[in-house]
C-alpha cells in the first residue's frame, strides 16, 4: 500500500532515488535486502503465527522498494550542487504520508465511533470487532498522522534553524519509512489481534525492537546536524522536537520490557506486573501525550506561527520556561491516571499536584502563541491557514487547563471511566494537535513545492470550518455523555441501591455518539479536502524554478487572504 | 544501605524536590542572565529571515 503511495506521486520518485549517491543507492539495497532477510526469517519461524503474516509484509514491501531503487540505480551520480540547498525530499514524502493516515485513521474513528451507536456493523466480523478497530484508530491518528507530520516537519525546521543541511540522504529515509513500516505492522497486527494490551504501546516485540532502531537514528540525525550548525543559538523550536524523540526513546523503551513466548511467536510477556505495569504503562502512557503529542507539536508551533505572521514569537524567554517547565513536570503526572487505585495514596497525590502545577508551563506556551498574534489579527481573520494555527493555540490552552482540573481526585472520581476522558482526548488531539499539523501543512506545502499559494484558498477556509465544526460537536457531545454518564452511575435511591442500571446509563448515551460520530465525519470530511488541496497544489506548475531559490517567499508569510 | 520500599520513597521525597527546585533556579537563571538578552532577541528574528539555504 505505501509502495503505491510513493510510486504514484507526480514529482517522481525516480527523481528522489537519483538524487541519492551511488554509495547511498547501494546502502539502501544491502539495508533492504537485510530488511527483507529479516521478513524472511520471521515468516519462516513464525509460520501460522502472526509472526509470520507481518515476516511476509516486511519482505514484500522490502522487495518493492528495492524495485524502487533499482529503478533508478543507474541514473547519473546527483550534480554536487544540491549540497548548496536544504534537503526536502524526504519531508515532502512524509507529508503525503501523513495525510494519507489522516484519512485512513480518521475513517476508521468514524467507524468505531459509529459501532458505537450503531453495534450491527461490526458485521460479525473478528478483525472489525471494536477491540480490535480502536487500537486500529488510535494508532493510525497518532503514529500514522501525527508521527508522520513530526517527522516531516522536524527535518525541515531542523535544517532552517540551524542553516545546516542534514548530514548525509540515506538516513532520514531510514528513519520515514522504517517508521511507516512500524507503523504499518502495528495496524496490520491489531486486526489478526496482536496486542500486549498497553494502551498506546499494543504492538508486539518485534515491532517494538525495530522502532528502537529507527528512532535511535532519528535522534542521530538531530544530533548530527546540529553538530553541523551554522547558527550558533539552537532554536527552541529544536529543544522541543529533541525533548519529543528522546523521552519517547526512554519512554517506549521502559514500557515495552517484555519476554517473548519465542522467537516463532507474536505474544510476549511484560517484565512488570500488578500495580507496578500499571505505573509504568501510565507513567508511559501520559508522558506519550507530554512528549509526542504536545512537546513536539509545540515545536511545530513555535517555528510556523512567527512565520506565517511574519512576527517574532512574543516571548522568546517565556518559551524557554515553558519548555523546562513541561519537560521537568509532566514526568511525574502519570499517576493521575490511576486515582483511587491499588497505587500508593501519596503516588497519586503527587501526580495530582504535578497535573496541577503542569498549567503554568502550559498556558505560557498558549498565552506566548497568541500574544504574538496580538497586532496582526487582521492576518488571522484573512488567513485561514493562520487561523488553523490559533485555534490550535487556544484549544491547547483549553485541552491543558480541563487536564489539570480532571486530575483533581474528586473531579476524577466523577470523570474516570467516562466519555469526559474521550472529549478531553479529543479537545487535544483535534483541536491541539491536529489543527496545528493543518497549518503547519498549509505552511510547508507551497514552500516545499516551491508553489506560490495552496491550489484553493478557499478549500483552506472549508477545512478550516469543517475541523472546528466537527471538533465543537465532538467535544460538546462527549462532555455532556460523560457528565451523565457519570451522574448515573453515582445516584443512590432512598434504599441506598443505585438508581439506575448499566444499561440505562448506555441507553442515555445514544443521542450523543450519534451526534459524536457525525462530528467525526465532518472532521474526516475536513481531511479529505485538505488532502485534495495538498494534491492539486502538488501537481501544480511551479511558480519558482527549482534550482534557483528554496522559499519560502515574503509574500507567503504576509499575504492577506490565502 | 538496603533498597527497600522506604529507602527509594525517601529519597524520591527528599532529592526528589531538591533536585527539580535547583534545576529550576539554573532555568531561570540562565534565562535572564542580563548578557544572554541579546542572543534571545536575535534568534526570535533570525528565522524569520527568506533566506533559506545552508550557510557556507
Ligand atoms: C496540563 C496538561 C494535561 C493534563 C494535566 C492532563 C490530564 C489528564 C487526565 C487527568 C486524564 C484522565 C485520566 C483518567 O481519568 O483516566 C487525561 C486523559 C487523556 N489526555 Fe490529558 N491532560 C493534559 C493535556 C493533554 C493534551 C494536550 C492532550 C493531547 C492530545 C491530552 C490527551 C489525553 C489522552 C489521549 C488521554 C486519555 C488517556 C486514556 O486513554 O485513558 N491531554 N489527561
Amino acid at each position: 500500500m505505501r509502495v503505491g503511495v510513493l510510486c504514484s506521486t507526480k514529482w517522481g520518485t525516480l527523481d528522489m532515488v537519483a538524487q541519492l549517491t551511488t554509495g547511498e543507492r547501494q546502502l539502501a539495497i544491502v539495508v533492504l535486502s537485510l530488511v527483507a532477510l529479516l521478513g524472511l526469517a520471521m515468516a519462516a519461524a513464525g509460520r501460522a503465527d502472526p509472526i509470520g503474516v507481518h515476516g511476509f509484509i516486511v519482505l514484500a514491501i522490502c522487495c518493492g522498494l528495492i524495485f524502487v531503487v533499482l529503478g533508478a540505480y543507474y541514473a547519473p551520480e546527483p550534480s554536487p550542487e544540491r549540497l548548496e540547498h536544504y534537503y526536502d525530499d524526504p519531508s515532502k514524502v512524509g507529508i503525503v504520508l501523513t495525510m494519507a493516515w489522516a484519512v485512513v485513521g480518521m475513517f476508521l474513528g468514524v467507524w468505531v465511533a459509529s459501532l458505537l451507536a450503531w453495534p450491527d456493523l461490526t458485521f460479525d466480523a473478528a478483525w472489525a470487532s471494536f477491540g480490535r478497530l480502536r487500537p486500529a484508530h488510535t494508532s493510525a491518528v497518532i503514529f500514522g498522522f501525527g508521527g508522520n507530520a513530526l517527522i516531516a516537519t522536524s527535518f525541515h525546521v531542523l535544517q532552517r534553524t540551524s542553516r545546516a543541511r542534514l548530514p548525509d540522504q540515506f538516513s532520514p529515509w531510514f528513519v520515514l519509512i522504517g517508521y511507516n513500516l512500524f507503523c504499518v505492522v502495528a495496524a496490520t497486527g491489531y486486526f489478526m489481534g496482536v496486542t500486549q494490551s498497553k494502551e498506546y504501546a499494543e504492538p508486539e516485540w518485534y515491532a517494538d525492537i525495530w522502532l528502537v532502531v529507527v528512532w535511535v537514528t532519528y535522534f542521530a540525525i538531530y544530533i548530527r546536524t546540529l553538530a553541523r550548525r551554522k547558527e550558533p543559538h539552537i532554536y527552541v523550536a529544536n529543544w522541543y522536537y529533541m525533548a519529543f524523540i528522546l523521552v519517547v526513546a526512554i519512554l517506549h523503551i521502559v514500557n515495552n520490557l517484555a519476554v517473548p513466548v519465542s522467537f516463532g511467536h507474536a505474544k510476549s510477556y511484560s517484565v512488570f506486573s500488578g500495580v507496578q505495569d500499571a505505573m509504568v504503562q501510565w507513567w508511559y502512557g501520559h508522558n506519550a501525550v507530554a512528549f509526542f503529542l504536545t512537546a513536539g507539536f509545540l515545536g511545530m508551533m513555535y517555528y510556523y506561527l512567527p512565520k506565517r505572521a511574519g512576527r517574532p514569537i512574543y516571548s522568546y524567554r517565556l518559551s524557554i520556561i515553558s519548555f523546562w517547565g513541561i519537560t521537568f513536570m509532566y514526568m511525574w503526572a502519570g499517576s493521575h491516571h490511576l486515582l483511587y487505585t491499588a497505587l500508593p495514596q501519596w503516588v497519586q497525590t503527587l501526580g495530582m499536584t504535578f497535573s496541577l502545577i503542569l498549567l503554568v508551563p502550559s498556558w505560557a506556551s498558549a498565552g506566548n502563541a497568541l500574544a504574538t498574534l496580538n497586532g496582526a489579527w487582521h492576518k488571522v481573520r484573512d488567513d485561514a491557514t493562520l487561523r488553523f494555527m490559533m485555534a490550535a493555540a487556544v484549544f491547547y490552552g483549553l485541552t491543558t487547563f480541563e487536564g489539570s482540573f480532571l486530575a483533581i481526585r474528586p473531579v476524577n472520581s466523577l470523570s474516570h471511566y467516562t466519555d469526559w476522558t474521550v472529549g478531553h482526548v479529543h479537545a487535544g488531539a483535534l483541536g491541539w494537535v491536529a489543527l496545528i499539523t493543518f497549518g503547519s501543512i498549509y505552511c510547508i506545502v507551497p514552500w516545499l513545492w516551491k508553489r506560490e499559494r495552496m491550489y484553493s484558498a478557499r478549500l483552506v477556509e472549508v477545512h478550516f470550518w469543517l475541523a472546528i465544526i466537527g471538533t465543537v460537536i465532538y467535544v460538546f457531545a462527549m462532555w455532556n455523555s460523560g457528565i451523565i454518564q457519570g451522574l448515573m452511575w453515582r445516584t443512590y435511591n432512598e434504599n441506598g441501591t443505585l438508581t439506575y442500571s448499566f444499561v440505562e446509563s448506555m441507553v442515555a448515551m445514544h443521542p450523543y455518539y450519534i451526534a459524536r460520530a457525525f462530528g467525526g465525519l465532518l472532521f474526516l470530511m475536513g481531511a479529505i479536502v485538505g488532502s485534495y488541496n495538498i494534491w492539486m497544489t502538488i501537481r501544480g506548475e511551479a511558480e519558482v524554478a527549482p534550482e534557483s531559490a528554496d522559499l519560502p517567499e515574503p509574500r507567503l508569510a504576509s499575504a492577506p487572504g490565502e | 544501605m538496603n533498597f527497600d520500599h522506604d529507602t527509594v520513597v525517601g529519597f524520591t521525597k527528599s532529592w526528589g524536590l531538591f533536585y527539580l527546585i535547583a534545576m529550576a533556579v539554573g532555568v531561570l537563571i540562565y534565562v535572564f542572565w542580563p548578557s544572554n538578552l541579546e542572543r534571545f532577541h536575535a534568534a526570535k528574528k533570525n528565522i524569520l529571515d527568506e533566506d533559506d539555504k545552508p550557510w557556507k
